[in-house]
């Protein structure tokens, strides 16, 4: 019988394109699961978490903030949960956070992805000035908006009277009652989420987004003429000159042409 | 009962420090206790002492993280430990993982799948790819990618916090070692364990192997889970230098004639020098 005669760089090269297109598989896989857990953007960190992008960075996924919380709020993203694994958020409407004064899931954070400085005013720590997200008013199923007297919303807020006030208007339907109408303030709401948790509707009315996917923007474009303040936005604006060319036909031959209307 | 002793006395010690330290962590979250908190990819040990996985902070830094200070001495401290006792006894001594593998090793002899079909269908270098890859990704996608699929962070901070689906990957890694490749995971893919092995190559512990004592019995070859580093066994007294070895020690409970000890790499190194 004839033995067949492989070099060893043949099998050299072979190898070499084995491991390449192992890897590229692999690394394919790998960071398509990736981009799909790291895209779900409805995620509510901790208080003192930095911007998303540098938190999925940083975080090295210790648990040392869910130990250190006391109301076991914070939850760590299991395999199957479809998060970031290991990461840390919670679900205001089974438990929100309650606002510690002293915040022991900052400061245990070991890497900074929970950020002290971001909490802190005039060098105490300030639970107030978190930013974990933002409380929106479904004013369709909210009940309050009905006609009907809730403030749970509202007499839930540790900021009373400040992140989420209430707002008096008169119901034309009786003619003798009031609506009473929560309306969360953006500046000061922390999104601690205890009015989603309050809320009395059978799926919460009010409910916390992160503040990214929660808000918009206006831009400099549009300015608040009754607000002096208002105009300090224009400072860092832009100027972007747009040229449009005049058309050298004649109005008329424009409904002429055949071009499509639109 | 000595036997038997002289026989599993490692394995015996490494069951226990493995699943101490499991316990410690898990009385953290369920009792509050601060012996040993957090998981193993960053802890704090009596509320003062911070360890940190420097795998993890390398996959930080190809990302782009900025490292903290308390951070980096975790990193520093671990990275020490294990560079002075040997880079892979974090994988037989400390991993969870190692129970699986080693139960599926286990059950791997006993089936006799190796008498079926002994060809390895992968390279042990394969986890130094996965090990570069894991940092190209980490690079690309401003993410530690390991960290997200990170089979022992999902057992792991599974048994402290709560296992979800991470069930699924035990069994998955212990079908894949029983039945498709030998040591497969922590042999062949793991990129800590790969990233330990470099580490591990200048540790000053080692298994010495001394020849004139061998029988060539080959029972060490047999149970041990990198069994090329053990090349050796029966031809020249040499210590194991290669960070592969996970110190485990199993070659040197089951060697019945006292070939292979453990030694401190200098000692060692004398005496095949003859110095």
């Amino acid at each position: 019988m004839k033995t067949e005669l492989v070099s060893d760089r043949r099998k050299f090269i072979l190898n070499i394109a084995r491991s390449a297109g192992i890897t590229a598989l692999g690394g394919f896989i790998w960071s398509a699961y990736v981009d799909e857990v790291t895209a779900s953007q409805l995620l509510l960190r901790p208080p003192g978490a930095i911007k998303e992008d540098d938190f999925l960075k940083t975080c090295i996924k210790c648990g040392l903030c869910v130990l250190a919380c006391p109301y076991d709020t914070l939850l760590l993203a299991k395999p199957g949960d479809n998060k970031p694994l290991g990461t840390p958020y919670f679900i205001p409407r089974d438990i929100p956070c309650y606002m510690c004064t002293d915040i022991p899931c900052v400061p245990v954070c070991p890497t900074g992805a929970l950020d002290e400085s971001s909490v802190t005013t005039d060098a105490k720590l300030d639970i107030n000035v978190a930013d974990m997200g933002l409380a929106i008013i479904d004013s369709e199923s909210c009940i309050a908006f009905w006609g009907i007297q809730c403030d749970a919303c509202y007499r839930a807020c540790p900021l009373l009277g400040e992140a989420i006030s209430i707002k008096y208007e008169k119901n034309e339907r009786t003619g003798k009652h009031a609506f009473m109408k929560p309306v969360v303030h953006a500046n000061i709401c922390t999104g601690c989420g205890l009015c989603e948790r309050a809320c009395v509707t059978e799926k919460a009315s009010i409910f916390i987004l992160p503040r990214e996917v929660a808000q918009g923007k206006a831009g400099d474009y549009y300015i608040k003429g009754w607000d002096k303040d208002d105009e300090k936005r224009l400072e860092n604006a832009m100027e972007i000159k747009t040229k449009t060319e005049i058309s050298k036909e004649s109005a008329i031959d424009s409904l002429n042409s055949k071009e499509e209307l639109y | 009962m000595a036997t038997l002793w002289n026989n599993y006395r490692y394995l015996f010690f490494r069951r226990f420090t493995q699943i101490s330290i499991l316990v410690l962590y898990f009385s953290a979250n369920a009792w509050g206790w601060s012996i040993l908190k957090g998981n193993l990819s960053s802890s704090l040990v009596l509320n003062t002492v911070p360890l940190s996985d420097p795998y993890a902070a390398l996959q930080m830094l190809a990302a782009g993280a900025i490292l903290s200070i308390d951070l980096l001495i975790g990193v520093f401290i671990v990275a020490i430990f294990y560079l002075l006792i040997g880079g892979r006894v974090f994988c037989s001594w400390v991993c969870p993982v190692n129970i699986v593998t080693d139960a599926a090793a286990l059950l791997r002899r006993k089936l006799g799948v190796d008498d079926i079909s002994r060809r390895q269908p992968a390279s042990r270098n394969m986890r130094y790819w996965v090990l570069a890859l894991s940092l190209i990704i980490s690079a690309a996608m401003g993410i530690t990618a390991f960290e997200f699929i990170s089979p022992i962070s999902m057992l792991h901070r599974g048994i402290v916090f709560g296992l979800g689906f991470g069930w699924a990957a035990m069994l998955i890694i212990f079908l894949f070692d029983l039945f498709v490749l030998k040591n497969g995971w922590c042999g062949h893919v793991c990129p800590l364990g790969g990233f330990y092995s470099l580490l591990g190559n200048f540790s000053l512990i080692r298994v010495s192997h001394s020849e004139e004592n061998c029988t060539l019995c080959m029972k060490c070859k047999t149970v041990c889970p990198e069994h090329q580093v053990l090349h050796m066994v029966g031809k020249e007294s040499l210590s194991v230098l290669s960070g592969e070895c996970t110190n485990c020690a199993r070659c040197i409970e089951v060697c019945d004639d006292d070939a292979l000890n453990f030694s401190i790499r200098k000692l060692a190194k004398n005496k095949t020098t003859g110095e």
